[in-house]
């Protein structure tokens, strides 16, 4: 899903913050990109490497999180990770369980030189 | 080598365009929808039978209604006495706050219970942007399959409430109402699901019911 504009977003974030901090060169990206984002992790590194192309990101590396869905049982506070969309809590049963993780679509880090 | 800490959404700009419409709609006291379907499952249908309910009665709404091409959708909303406005995005398979923040320049002032914002039809790319909502309808025709809440989760999951419209093709389908809730609510247990009609029994009730409350839970 828009992997090319969310790379051209990510770009100029980064060089944002990195002026922010000092302006030093920007070694690694941390970016955390969650299962339900609908942001598709390859695709999104593909677009990054030709966005950062002869520009000053460009030997910058690129660390991406996957974070898989995790969800929260409302009754016992359990928490897990939610394979095959069984979304009932496997601690106590229930069904009144709600998403926690796997939502995000975040720059969570840059390691500057 | 310096390590810093940034948590940040990427879609940052969007979700502080996003953050100060909700804002305004709560400081407004409207009720802010975001509809999202595939193309063809019956937004605009089913909007033009909730306005011609609306006609006549003491309730305000308004509509922005996003289409990559053509304002048809606006120009059928308009026929019901309500402002209905269309944002034509050219290309962009989705709306964005940055859009209906323009589109509400043209709306007139004075007080206004509902805003329905019509997505572009896309059950993808609609899921990731905030405009602002109190929250996102996602409307599922029968004709669709009922395995779509499943191949989909990004937008089941994030939906408040599931319309299961043109439940009078039921008879000509073989969608499993059944198997359609129980994967819906595998996807988002808390989702509440209506089914719909805009030709046959049940109608809109539901989903008037469900207006309604939620108009009445804004004050």
């Amino acid at each position: 899903m828009h992997e090319l504009g969310i790379a051209q977003t990510i770009f100029s974030s980064v060089l944002e913050e990195a002026r922010a901090h000092g302006g030093g060169r920007v070694a690694r990206i941390g970016l955390r990109i969650g299962e339900l984002s609908g942001v598709n992790a390859e695709a999104l590194r593909f677009s990054f490497e030709i966005t950062v192309q002869g520009t000053d990101l460009e030997r910058a590396e690129l660390d991406i999180e996957e974070v898989p869905l995790g969800f929260r049982c409302t009754r016992c506070e359990h928490e897990f990770k939610v394979v095959d969309y069984q979304t009932a809590c496997p601690a106590c049963g229930s069904t009144d369980t709600r998403a926690v993780r796997g939502d995000e679509l975040q720059i969570a880090y840059l390691e500057l030189e | 080598m310096e390590r810093v800490e940034v948590r940040q959404n990427v879609l940052k700009e969007n979700d502080r365009i996003a953050a100060e419409l909700r804002a305004g709609f709560r400081d407004r006291r409207t009720l802010c929808l975001n509809l999202i379907s595939s193309p063809g499952a019956g937004k605009t249908s089913l909007l033009e039978k909730t306005l011609e309910a609306f006609a006549g009665g003491r309730r305000k709404a308004a509509v922005l209604t996003g289409d990559i091409q053509t304002d048809r959708d606006a120009a059928r909303l308009a026929r019901y006495g309500f402002p209905a406005l269309q944002i034509t995005t050219g290309g962009t398979c989705h709306l964005d706050a940055s859009m209906v923040r323009k589109a509400l320049c043209d709306l007139p002032p004075g007080p206004l219970d509902v805003l329905f914002i019509e997505n572009v039809g896309n059950l993808v790319c609609p899921a990731s942007y905030d405009l602002g909502e109190d929250a996102k309808v996602v409307v599922l025709s029968v004709a669709e399959g009922d395995d779509k809440p499943l191949k989909y989760p990004s937008i089941f999951s994030r939906a408040a409430v599931m319309l299961l419209h043109k439940v009078d093709l039921l008879p000509y389908t073989t969608f499993s109402l059944d198997a359609a809730r129980a994967d819906a609510h595998r996807v988002n247990p808390s989702l509440e699901i209506i089914e719909t009609s805009c030709v046959g029994p049940p109608g809109l009730a539901g989903w008037l019911r469900w207006l309604d409350a939620r108009m009445n839970q804004r004050g």
